[in-house]
């Protein structure tokens, strides 16, 4: 079977997501992203999903739960690189990711987990909105 | 043996076609701003050309018979032009019924028993009439096309998307918000934020007449859908009766950064990018 490659990037985990995602894939890299979280204890996971072109409502969720996974496993979740017309289905099938950080390229959404562990690590509260300040 | 009618029509096609000509030039309607006199002899021709070439024994007593289609296909490509270039639906009435004039004067020369020429007369007013209706519909059809067109012209126009700022996008919203315009706009926003790889979307609804829950819904769509692409969004110019019905609707926009001015919500909008407007200090020297 196919295999979504994660990658170990200092304490950062990246999973680059180069195929279109059909049901058994998107539950297999979820199950393996949240060991891979334990495994290495990583503290950020970016998801690159700008090859997904199709998305349904249960991918969508899909990605939602590994967000929320990884929040519980303390790693914060950015998903970057979103099509314009996946994004426009994700809202219109009611799923607006609520809670999910989301970032333009994958430049932003290092930038964006970089600065959140850090606001982690020097003790101070998250904000819930994701804006950086 | 060969109807009557139609080895007349056949003989007499030159002068058919120099009375209708004569008809058509006489009306006060005619519109030569529109179409030069040459241009109306051609399609005139071409139309009486394979309208007499067509006609025959076999369908003259059926106007829909599938033989006059060429006919029907080119009357058809007349009125759309026709439609387009902005001739009255009588203009177009005329050219088609002139026609029956020109048929009938020809036909009245010719076929000298009474009885003969009732029949025919009738045979060719009944096809002719066929065609003036399938040119009506054709005619309409082309209008609608026109207005068709308008409507999404008007859609692309009314969208702009404006960058403010290096990262900042504004997009003023003119006019009804409805489900085909949200998503034209979330089209084009969405487009411009990858393309410009803005941060920040201002979407300022002070030319949006009304909010009801619907457009509302459209809103937070369109706000959802910029935050999924990593943007953040800004609503502004709220008017005071927009934001009374808002509350009084129990809409609930308490996730989204509403403004009541662009003003206010481009300065948020440094403030996030974390950029600063400083007046410039004039050294006295």
């Amino acid at each position: 079977m196919e295999k979504i490659p994660i990658l170990r990037m200092g304490d950062l985990l990246l999973v680059t997501i180069q195929v279109d995602l059909y049901d058994r894939l998107a539950e297999a890299l979820e199950a393996d992203l949240v060991q891979m979280i334990k495994k290495t204890g990583a503290h950020g996971v970016l998801i690159d999903i700008s090859a997904v072109s199709i998305i349904d409502s249960f991918m969508g969720r899909i990605i939602g739960n590994i967000a929320t996974m990884s929040k519980v496993l303390d790693a914060e979740t950015v998903v970057v690189g979103m099509q314009p017309a996946v994004a426009i289905t994700l809202v219109e099938l009611g799923l607006p990711l609520e809670g999910v950080l989301c970032a333009l390229n994958v430049e932003r959404g290092m930038d964006l987990l970089k600065t959140k562990i850090a606001l982690k690590e020097n003790g101070l509260a998250t904000d819930p909105d994701g804006d950086i300040e | 043996m060969k109807n009557e009618g139609i080895k007349v029509l056949q003989r007499k096609k030159k002068n058919v076609l120099e009375t209708w000509m004569k008809f058509q030039i006489a009306d006060e309607g005619l519109r030569e701003d529109l179409m030069s006199n040459e241009e109306l002899r051609a399609q005139s021709m071409e139309l009486l050309d394979s309208f007499i070439k067509i006609l025959s024994d076999e369908n003259i007593d059926n106007p829909k018979d599938e033989a006059f289609e060429p006919v029907v296909d080119i009357l058809s490509a007349i009125s759309i032009s026709r439609a387009k270039q902005g001739f009255t639906p009588r203009e177009t009435g005329i050219f088609v019924f002139s026609l029956k004039d020109a048929l009938l004067d020809a036909l009245q020369q010719e076929l000298k028993d009474p009885q003969e020429l009732f029949i025919q007369s009738l045979k060719i007013s009944k096809i002719i009439d066929s065609f003036g209706i399938d040119t009506f519909e054709t005619f309409i059809r082309g209008r609608e096309e026109v207005i068709l067109r308008q409507t999404d012209e008007i859609t692309e126009i009314s969208t702009p998307v404006i960058r403010v700022w290096d990262g900042i996008l504004a997009l003023p919203i003119i006019g009804t918000l409805d489900s085909s315009r949200t998503q034209v706009v979330m089209e084009n926003l969405l487009q411009e934020i990858v393309e410009s790889g803005s941060s920040i979307a201002i979407l300022d609804i002070s030319g949006v007449p009304a909010v009801d829950s619907l457009v509302a819904q459209h809103l937070i769509k369109t706000v959802s859908a910029t935050r999924l692409m990593g943007a953040e969004c800004i609503i502004s110019g709220i008017r005071p009766e927009i934001a009374q019905t808002v509350v009084h609707l129990g809409i609930d926009l308490s996730g989204i950064i509403t403004k009541a001015t662009l003003a206010s919500a481009l300065k948020t909008a440094f403030l996030i990018l974390q950029l600063q407007v400083v007046k410039r200090q004039i050294n006295n020297q």
